[in-house]
């Protein structure tokens, strides 16, 4: 094909890029014409059951003609909620003989540290595990031959007991695949379908339950994730498009919809992981490089570490208590309290704001669903941060005097104070408890919160941004342009990625070089492979190493980046040693150093994607006051404040302001404490001068 | 003028910030597995007067709740007396002396003072329990020890770091006196830094409020926590409970160890009273004060675990010393299996005491022994000395909400154990099985979750096998009608020929060569409430997958399974045999 003719198809396929988010609540469309650099939104509310309806509904709101569209990037819960609701495709699983029960027994701990209830249902029940006789050493040596046979039963035991997918994990498999990979070759000879995975090929890494838990996840999904892809690639299809569709992993990369089931595990909290992708993006692009981003929906707050444009990852996330899936993702931390999060006072005559919370149902008392706590979302409504005429529009006949009678009687009285000043409380002590525990993420990663800046998004993150800065010493809060779809932009912006770890737990001292190299060359060879196969454009390919490490006789581990594949002993202790005293102010030159993982990530970057069209221009006013829909009355401090409020669509974007003020715009409100003020760069961001920094 | 409660919340969540950082720094950086992964250690703020509990880190090991406020004030003492040199600026106080308010020799307290405007403010102080501090055995449980000086080294309070330097002298004593001393000095500098990130925090919080309101705000939390732990008290019936609890043996007498506790509710405080419990042992399951009345805090705070831990919560709970027992153990008394064992035992009559007027509240006896199954000797493939710590499971009580957790931790830890495939990398051995203890869950209307079951084999070389465990004579107890969880069990087999230890859950020094197993059963967790009111469906799916038999199912439950493809009760003779059983037991 000439240049002309691809040129010609490019144009018949269109060149519409969509990302589509779908959330516990909402499914979020942005539609990118990269061309005129148009922009168009949809929010439309999710459809649990068959997720597809949800995105087919969004793409029509955004007025989508399919046939104009080169590509689809998704975000999907599908294997997320599947995990948590414990409503997975039936799993089986075959191991070595004495180890059926690891799923089961965890690493003996407990949910919670105080306190001696709780419980735990492993993702396989018991009945469908099975052993086999085999079993290797630490170092990969034969101890028990597999005996083929026995496989063979336990697969056609399960197929007997209805089993859909299967899961093969042997004790020491990364060490040595063989067993595993010939258990699941035997399997394959017969199993009716492709959900056959082996405990090794998601991660190779020592730990026998965190790896068997990984794989039982991948297996339980696969089938989910395939007939949902399938499903919303039929819809698609019928809607005209003839494109590929691309879905998001958890690690913040995209993968094509026909690789993507291999490996379904990875899908796990890719929700989040697109908040924090398109950050990363947005924060490049206004260089700010270094963000801790800050999400808070109604019943929880997500927050993530960016350090160079670069999402902190992480393979040992737990999605729940003993739910470990060790595959790289971003690392997501949930700090609690959200917009639901109740109030009380407790016996020692205290308020506490969480960690009980309305939830969705009956949610907040604004809500108007029979809610009849004071919640963090009834504080702000009271104290006039929120538009109190939302009132009108939700069931129940809910009205602010209500809710202030609430807060009387259930704080105020008891705190001895009024209701706006218990209002104010519950504010500062959620803004106070967010702040603590987002300094133990930021701490826990060897980090001060205050050389970066905060990126507040979700509906109610950039209500409460400006606050928590302060309270961290972080001096500015970047809110971006559309806070209320950052998941959906993250879908659009993110690149093709793959990611390796290969365990070799040797001392550095007599670590051969050249077998780390072999190592490196390897990953990176799989991984520029897997990229270069997707039929998607790419602008370059790019391949950073790195290596776990520790002190011989620590146990926890630090990433030690590498300079390309050149590999230098007497350079790598030293970068160890550099990394170690940045995280813990520690010098320990007594001890050896020991190299644990060795890992590789490839990168496919796709073309750069112009933002500034999130908010459209040409709608923009020429001054401030063009674009003030008038003054609320809000509380700040220990009183009431007139304070303007804007359409944020509409300010210049040369616009400067002094707080207070609010800025209300489609899905999200941003607050202007008075001690603050507030720009718009290029992008339409909205930078916000914390004043209370210090 | 009191502060208003808004402030007062800040503040506290200031103090308790302050203290989890001091956690998470001394955790991350801590060379110890023991630290660094099992979270064995603790870090607090404590009154510079008479060193009260002012704030505690929430992720520290429970065992050490409210411990350090004991050996603060003894060291308070001794300087008062002239015994111990008067802190200056920069100074870092070492000690583990377990009759100084202290646990076992191996958990070492830092104790560094704070200073504000050149007064003595407050004391910081953390604990992490080192893999040794020498002694008989390596890792300092010797299960025969009948003189702590046979246990390790024992340190009073001496200055480890003298105006900010460490004194190099005191430290090389240490290290001459303990094993793997080479990787201490990791440990050293993390639970030193750790108390540098508490004073850091605290200048913070100071420069921010004000030394006067924070002060102000101090007591004022004190007050209120105790309020808030007397209004709790209030809502109990009114009464008295009693309970006992037997430890198997003290490793050296095989005879068993009973702790009587009779738990008094007089008005809004608990008057907890040990009198009548064994007079002290001469094996090392002797408990020191400070560890006995942690054990109750630590008790209280799983029943009530929303209380935050602060001197003022233990002010409503009064433990009458318990002059002459075990519990109250003085020098030389060896001391060992005080935190990890008799800790958990305290524990457990305490649960079982108050059980009874908070049936919603409190569970049937979990497991409560840490399991630690210690072995040492010679890895020939590697030519190296080893020393490998199995510490395993149980099962936990049935409760109110439902069935025990099985596999659950010590109720006095909080860590995790170690995957097979590390200890199998790091120890010459083979693990042939690692899985559910069938059929240990205590019977209940909510039965107990079940323990676990493993067996290893030495590989190469040779090595010598310990035991301290517990619960091997009396499994853990039920509760309002159901049964005790099943035994702990240790079988050691050698050349073939099974050896169970005599004092069953206790030994030491048993020699190992390459095939020879050790096999160890963990307890399941007791049973809550009667077994005949359990529902036969969910008995049932305990015995469809394999956790309990068919004959247990009959024999415990009263219900009638009918074997074969797809297992099914027998309604008919269920209810029989369920009516008759329970016509027995009314007569």
């Amino acid at each position: 094909m000439t240049a002309h003719d691809q040129a010609h198809q490019a144009d018949l396929i269109g060149a519409d890029l969509i990302g589509v988010d779908v959330g516990g609540t909402f499914t979020d469309l942005v539609r990118l014409d990269p061309r005129t650099g148009t922009v168009h939104l949809s929010k439309v509310a999710s459809t649990i059951d068959n997720q597809a309806f949800g995105v087919m509904a969004a793409l029509e709101e955004a007025g989508t003609k399919l046939s104009d569209v080169a590509l689809v990037i998704h975000g999907t819960t599908t294997t997320t909620n599947a995990v948590l609701e414990r409503k997975l495709s039936r799993t089986g699983l075959i191991t070595t003989a004495g180890f059926r029960d690891v799923l089961e027994l965890g690493r003996r701990t407990r949910p919670q540290p105080y306190g001696m209830k709780g419980d735990f249902t492993p993702i396989i029940p018991r009945d469908l595990r099975l052993e086999v006789p085999e079993r290797l050493d630490y170092a990969g040596r034969v101890v028990t031959p597999l005996d083929e046979d026995a496989v063979r039963r336990a697969g056609e035991k399960l197929l007997a007991a209805g089993v859909e997918s299967v899961v093969v994990h042997f004790l020491h498999a990364y060490a040595n695949p063989d067993h595993e990979m010939r258990a699941a070759e035997i399997l394959a000879s017969f199993w009716p379908n492709d959900y056959i995975t082996t405990g090794h090929s998601l991660l190779s890494e020592s730990r026998e339950f965190e790896r068997g838990v990984t794989a039982a996840v991948n297996a339980s999904v696969q089938p989910l994730l395939e007939r949902y892809i399938g499903r919303l690639a039929k819809e698609l299809g019928d809607g005209g498009y003839g494109g590929e569709l691309l879905v998001m992993n958890g690690n913040g990369g995209t993968v094509s919809a026909s690789r993507v089931v291999r490996e379904a595990a990875k899908t796990v909290m890719s929700g989040p992981a697109s908040g924090v992708i398109a950050a990363a993006y947005t924060g490049r692009r206004a260089s700010r490089p270094n963000l801790i981003t800050y999400d808070m929906g109604g019943t929880s707050t997500d927050v993530a570490l960016i350090r160079g444009s670069e999402p902190s990852v992480s393979h040992e996330i737990e999605l729940e208590y003993a739910m470990p899936i060790h595959v790289p993702m971003v690392d997501v931390r949930t700090i609690g309290a959200g917009g639901g999060s109740i109030a009380r006072v407790n016996e020692a005559g205290l308020l506490e704001v969480g960690p009980q919370s309305a939830g969705a149902t009956p949610g907040p008392i604004c809500y108007g669903r029979g809610g009849t706590s004071p919640t963090i979302s009834d504080a702000n409504m009271l104290l006039g941060r929120l538009d109190v005429g939302k009132l009108k529009s939700v069931p129940g006949n809910v009205d602010l005097a209500q809710i202030r009678q609430i807060f009387q009687t259930e704080l105020g009285d008891r705190l001895g104070i009024d209701a706006e000043s218990a209002a104010a409380a519950v504010i500062r002590i959620a803004t106070t408890r967010m702040a603590g525990a987002t300094r133990m993420v930021s701490v826990s990663l060897g980090e001060d919160p205050r050389d970066f800046s905060l990126f507040a998004f979700g509906g109610a993150g950039p209500l409460h941004a400006s606050a928590l800065a302060g309270e961290l010493g972080i001096p500015e809060v970047l809110v971006p342009a559309r806070p209320g779809i950052t998941n959906a932009l993250g879908c659009i912006v993110a690149d093709l990625r793959h990611d390796f770890v290969q365990t070799v737990n040797a001392p550095l001292a007599t670590l051969e070089m050249a077998r780390l190299t072999g190592i490196l060359a390897a990953q990176r060879d799989e991984g520029t492979g897997l990229v270069s196969q997707e039929p998607v454009d790419i602008s370059e390919i790019n391949v950073q190493h790195s290596l776990d490490m520790q002190f011989a006789g620590q146990t926890h581990l630090l990433q030690v980046p590498l300079d390309g594949d050149k590999l230098d002993r007497d350079e790598i202790q030293n970068r160890f040693e550099e990394v170690y005293f940045n995280r813990f102010r520690v010098r320990l030159p007594e001890i050896r150093a020991q190299v644990v993982n060795v890992n590789t990530t490839v990168t496919g970057r796709r073309a750069e994607v112009d933002l500034a069209g999130l908010i459209d221009n040409s709608e923009r006013a020429r001054t401030l006051a063009e674009a003030r829909t008038g003054t609320r009355r809000v509380w700040f401090g220990d009183g009431w404040c007139d304070t303007p409020v804007f359409t944020r669509e509409k300010l210049p974007l040369d616009m400067r302001l002094q707080g207070p003020a609010i800025l209300e715009q489609m899905d999200s409100t941003i607050l202007i404490l008075p001690e603050d003020s507030a720009a718009s760069d290029p992008d339409g961001n909205i930078l916000i001068n914390v004043g209370g920094a210090s | 003028m009191s502060l208003d409660p808004i402030t007062l919340s800040v503040i506290q969540a200031g103090l308790q910030q302050a203290c989890d950082e001091m956690d998470l720094s001394f955790s991350r950086a801590a060379f110890s597995p023991v630290i660094a992964e099992a979270n064995d250690r603790s870090d607090g703020i404590y009154a510079a007067d008479d060193g009260a509990l002012i704030s505690q880190g929430a992720g520290g090991l429970p065992v050490f709740v409210g411990t350090m406020q004991y050996s603060t004030a003894e060291l308070i003492r001794l300087i008062g007396e002239g015994e111990v040199a008067a802190p200056e600026p920069g100074d870092i106080y070492i000690v583990n002396d377990p009759y100084l308010g202290g646990t076992h020799l191996m958990d070492v307290r830092f104790v560094r003072p704070y200073y504000r405007d050149g007064r003595l403010w407050c004391w910081l102080s953390n604990t992490g329990h080192w893999p040794d501090t020498g002694g008989a055995v390596p890792g300092g449980f010797s299960a025969s020890a009948t003189a702590v000086e046979q246990e390790g080294l024992r340190l009073p309070p001496v200055k480890l770091f003298k105006q900010g330097g460490m004194d190099r002298e005191i430290y090389a004593i240490i290290c001459s006196n303990i094993r793997v001393a080479d990787q201490r000095i990791g440990d050293v500098k993390a639970q030193a830094a750790a108390l540098e990130v508490g004073a850091d925090r605290l200048d913070l919080l100071l420069d921010r409020y004000g030394d006067d309101t924070v002060e102000q705000a101090i007591a004022e939390l004190r007050s209120r926590a105790a309020t808030q732990m007397r209004q709790l008290i209030a809502r109990m019936p009114a009464g008295s409970w009693q309970s006992v609890a037997y430890v198997d043996s003290d490793g050296v007498v095989d005879e068993p160890l009973e702790i009587r506790l009779s738990v008094t509710r007089r008005d809004d405080r608990l008057i907890f009273d040990f009198g009548g419990s064994s007079p002290p042992c001469r094996g090392p399951m002797n408990s020191v004060i400070a560890t006995t009345l942690s054990s109750v805090y630590l008790a209280m705070r799983h029943i009530f675990p929303e209380v935050p831990i602060s001197a003022g919560a233990f002010e409503p709970l009064e433990v009458i010393r318990p002059e002459g027992t075990f519990l109250d153990a003085h020098y030389p008394r060896p001391v060992s299996g005080c935190a990890a064992e008799v800790s958990q035992r305290i524990a457990e009559a305490v649960f079982a005491a108050l059980v009874q007027p908070l049936p919603e509240r409190v569970t049937a006896a979990p497991a409560g022994t840490s399991g630690n199954f210690a072995l040492g000797g010679h890895n020939a493939e590697r030519g190296r000395d080893f020393v490998m710590y199995q510490l395993s499971g149980g099962g936990y009580g049935g409760n109110a909400d439902g069935d025990g957790l099985s596999n659950g931790c010590s109720t006095i830890g909080i860590s995790k154990a170690p995957p097979v495939e590390i200890m199998e990398q790091a120890f010459p051995v083979l693990y042939h099985h690692y899985a559910l203890h069938e059929g240990s869950a205590g019977a209940g209307r909510n039965r107990g979750g079940f323990g676990l079951d493993y067996e290893l084999e030495l590989r190469n070389g040779e090595a010598r096998a310990s035991f301290v465990m517990d619960h091997g004579r009396f499994g853990p107890q039920g509760a309002l009608g159901g049964n005790d969880g099943e035994v702990n069990k240790v079988v050691v087999i050698r050349d073939g020929e099974s050896y169970v230890p005599l004092h069953l859950s206790k030994e030491q020094d048993i020699a190992l060569a390459p095939g020879d197993r050790v096999w160890v059963r963990t307890p399941g967790g007791g049973g809550y409430g009667d077994p005949l009111t359990r529902l036969p469906e969910a008995v049932l799916e305990d015995v469809r997958l394999d956790r309990y038999s068919a004959a247990q199912a009959h024999d415990l439950y009263g219900v009638i399974i009918l074997e074969g493809d797809v297992p099914a009760i027998d309604e008919t003779a269920t209810r029989k045999i369920r009516r008759q059983r329970g016509a027995n037991g009314a007569d």
